[in-house]
């Protein structure tokens, strides 16, 4: 039976901000959630998917208007905060994001799923029991009486769909779900959220990574600065994209795309094919001299009791990209910080360009440092928060000397220039930034000694993947023009399938598996990497 | 910060630092001058906050009182902060057994209430304006030490502090650029309210009667005088009360507008 379970039209959504300023945050949407059935809304950060999701439950804190605003046949415009309340949870629910933060850390998850319901302690315990199993828990009864901190990432995201979902509500919204998880979380809950439309729920999936949408939806719609800007079933919107919008939101999707192509539009149509078959056959790369950019040696780290790093070798040829994948928790940047110096090795060597670079005093590798440059995934916190754009770059340039020499002016303009930034940016504070921008701007910096290896922790994760697009061909153009190495570190292994020459998996502090991006990617041959790459939704969404 | 509150707050500072500096300007009798037949005058045009016992006006003696309040409030946090950067420092970028010595040291300082620690003090160096400061200098300054330590740990293991190590600069170039100017900040918000905290605990000490002795005009002093009277001359403790009340609020408030600022 489909029956429409949300039906909205021309919904508008104002908000005030200071000075009397009025935004529109969405314009004149109008859409419609089927039980049963799942509408995924992609965009990008700000295009008014969320508000447009919490509508639905009150939360927008601005001022909505609608020709029609109906969930269940009731009408849902001008609703008291009392008569929401009715519909939260109940009728309408929503999976929070972030696990770790959402759980309270000191009381058991049945209490946290359960305790909204009527009825005894007791009963409600059971009926947490019961939404656990139902999530596919493992041993629910046991971890209904744990806390969240007992329960890994996968289980708290378990707990967060049976919080959702222990009152039967008849419309979910899942909101950047999977955002940030790894690959084989992102896998579970995109299952998890599948299984959601047998259970006759109307599911509105949000996300700007339209690759994981397209996995669960069965209409998609495609917003932008508050508008739709298209919407249609998944597979058509897919295989024959009308917008130019979506075309550049599909063409973002790393997935698959090959080596040195670009995943962002550039501005005119030909100069995209004529470098697109530039780049796939990449000018000579290899450099004669056949030693190392980075040569890792039985590297080993322990913290305590934990081992973070056990063992681990492996080398980046100069001119190419070594990527280095894992989930969270494998080792992954404690092996970037120990090849960036940060972090002392307990066993185990790091050379650079065949010379001994750590474990080793700062002073007698300080010549070696301008070769090596490092990013990390939260550019803003890299950043003194006291500096302005300019004043990071002088300061970068001048070696920490100063940070507002005249004579730097020029050089930080064209650094500027290299990552595509505008050098009308120079006097903004990085907050000012977007974070695509603040990411380039942490390029920039990094590139000011000019080195010849970048260290890339999570470059892109943080960003949206349009985004991400950009600044992944950014990265690969630098490469080209300047024969820089990349030790590229990611969870995601569709970036790193598109960014890397090389691969190497990690978990639990153990290197399992190195080979050519290929190798990796449809032959694997560890147990972990083929659980791993199983997890990957699938590889061809494209047409 | 909003324009109103950025006015208060300059206007605030204005008349404290006159009062502190040039009183006669504000008040241009003398406080010391006695005068019985006035004795216990209620307040009114001619003394707007009363006169006490002896016919001294009490609004001169307030006004005039702001310096050795303020002095003795700007002296402690100095010593305070003084000792708690050097202890700060030490126990940041120390050998860990001073780091953990040092720390188990402030933990049992700290359990002992500083009003009670600054009465100890007292009990060894007799009463009197500079024991008063000491005293409150030092029983101010476990605190201040735990919290700079934490401010300065927390920089040091900052990406912005890795980033800067990654590209090459130098241990004095990380200091001089990012650890000095970005603790500066916070000190200025931590020593603005511990002014205003120093000068209600001065005050304290003065009326127990073991900080600035009488006849000076300060607050504590003041109010300790005319709880005598309480009952008949009640301006004699309600105006070097407001007067207490006014400037610890107003560091406070400044020291918050500050802290939060820098957010």
């Amino acid at each position: 039976m489909n029956t429409a379970a949300v039906e909205i039209q021309n919904l508008s959504v104002t908000f005030t901000g200071p000075n009397k300023m009025r935004v529109e945050a969405v314009k004149d949407i109008s859409l419609t959630l089927t039980r049963g059935k799942a509408l995924g809304i992609v965009g990008e950060s700000g295009s008014g998917k969320s508000v447009t999701a919490r509508s639905l439950l009150g939360l927008t804190g601005g001022q909505v208007t609608a020709d029609t605003l109906k969930i269940l046949g009731t009408d849902a415009t001008g609703l008291t905060e009392k008569q929401w309340r009715a519909i939260r949870g109940t009728k309408v629910a929503m999976i929070l994001q972030d696990a770790l933060n959402s759980l309270d850390p000191l009381r058991p998850i049945h209490r946290e799923i359960a305790d909204a319901l009527p009825g005894s302690r007791k009963q409600r315990k059971r009926a947490a029991i019961n939404a656990l199993h139902a999530v596919a828990m493992p041993e629910p009864a046991l971890r209904a009486n744990q806390s969240s901190p007992q329960l890994s990432g996968g289980m708290r995201q378990r707990a967060l769909i049976a919080q959702a979902m222990i009152n039967n509500p008849a419309v979910v919204i899942a909101d950047e779900a999977t955002t940030a998880l790894d690959t084989r979380l992102t896998r579970m809950v995109l299952d998890q959220l599948a299984e959601l439309k047998d259970r006759d729920i109307a599911l509105a999936m949000i996300s700007h990574d339209l690759a994981q949408i397209a996995q669960v939806a069965d209409d998609i719609i495609v917003m932008r600065r508050g508008e739709i800007v298209e919407s249609g079933p998944t597979k058509q919107l897919l295989s024959d994209p009308q917008h130019d919008y979506t075309k550049q939101l599909l063409a973002a999707i790393p997935r698959g795309v090959a080596r040195y192509a670009p995943l962002s539009q550039v501005t005119t149509p030909e100069d995209t094919t004529a470098s697109f078959e530039n780049f796939t056959t990449p000018p000579d790369r290899q450099n004669s001299s056949n030693t190392s950019a980075i040569e890792v040696h039985g590297l080993s780290k322990t913290f305590g009791d934990h081992t973070a790093v056990s063992d681990v070798s492996f080398s980046v040829p100069q001119g190419s990209t070594l990527g280095l994948v894992g989930e969270s928790g494998s080792g992954k940047t404690t092996t970037a910080r120990m090849i960036l110096g940060l972090e002392r090795p307990d066993t185990g060597s790091v050379r650079l360009f065949g010379q001994h670079f750590a474990p080793a005093k700062e002073s007698d590798r300080r010549d070696l440092r301008d070769r090596l440059g490092a990013i990390y995934q939260d550019p803003l916190a890299s950043f003194d928060p006291r500096y302005t754009t300019s004043q990071i770059l002088t300061n970068a340039l001048s070696q920490g000397t100063t940070s507002r020499a005249r004579q730097y002016h020029k050089p930080a303009l064209e650094l500027l220039d290299l990552v595509e930034l505008d050098s009308s940016l120079l006097s903004r504070s990085p907050r000012e930034l977007s974070g695509g921008q603040r990411q380039r701007l942490a390029i920039a910096r990094a590139l000011a000694p000019k080195p010849d290896i970048l260290v890339l922790d999570e470059p892109v994760s943080a960003l949206d993947v349009s985004v991400q697009a950009t600044v992944l061909d950014l990265l690969d153009r630098l490469q080209l023009e300047t024969g820089t190495s990349y030790l590229f570190i990611t969870h995601d292994l569709a970036v790193v399938e598109h960014m890397s020459d090389q691969i190497a998996v990690m978990t639990q502090g153990e290197l399992v598996e190195t080979g050519t991006a290929q190798q990796i990617i449809h032959e694997p041959s560890h147990p972990y990497t083929q659980q791993l790459i199983a997890a990957v939704p699938d590889w061809n969404i494209r047409p | 910060m909003s324009r109103t509150v950025k006015f208060f707050a300059t206007l605030f500072v204005g008349i404290i630092v006159v009062a502190a500096l040039l009183p006669s300007l504000l008040a241009p009798g003398d406080p010391l001058a006695v005068d019985p037949s006035e004795a216990f005058q209620a307040p009114s045009l001619q003394y707007p906050f009363g006169t006490d016992e002896s016919g001294r006006d009490v609004y001169t003696r307030v006004i005039h009182g702001t310096a050795d309040s303020l002095t003795i409030g700007l002296a402690a946090t100095a010593l305070g902060m003084g000792i708690a950067i050097l202890l700060g420092v030490i126990t940041a970028f120390g050998p860990r057994w001073i780091d953990s010595t040092i720390l188990r040291l402030l933990e049992v300082l700290y359990a002992i209430p500083a009003l009670l620690m600054a009465l100890l003090i007292i009990a060894f160096t007799g009463p009197g304006t500079t024991p008063a400061i000491i005293a409150v200098g030092l029983s101010t300054a476990p605190g201040y030490s735990r919290l700079i330590r934490t401010h300065l740990r927390t920089l040091v293991n900052s990406e912005m502090f890795d980033a800067a190590t990654v590209l090459g600069h130098s241990r004095w170039h990380k200091v001089r650029n990012h650890l000095i100017p970005n603790t500066l900040s916070t000190l200025l918000a931590l020593i603005t309210l511990g002014i205003g905290q120093a000068v209600i605990w001065a005050s304290a000490l003065s009326f127990l009667g073991l900080g600035t002795p009488p006849p000076a005009p300060e607050w504590g002093a003041m109010l300790a005088n005319g709880r005598t009277y309480l009952h008949f001359a009640w301006w004699l403790t309600v105006f070097p009360g407001a007067a207490i009340v006014t400037i610890a609020a107003g560091a406070t408030l400044l020291g918050r507008t500050a802290t939060r600022s820098r957010i």
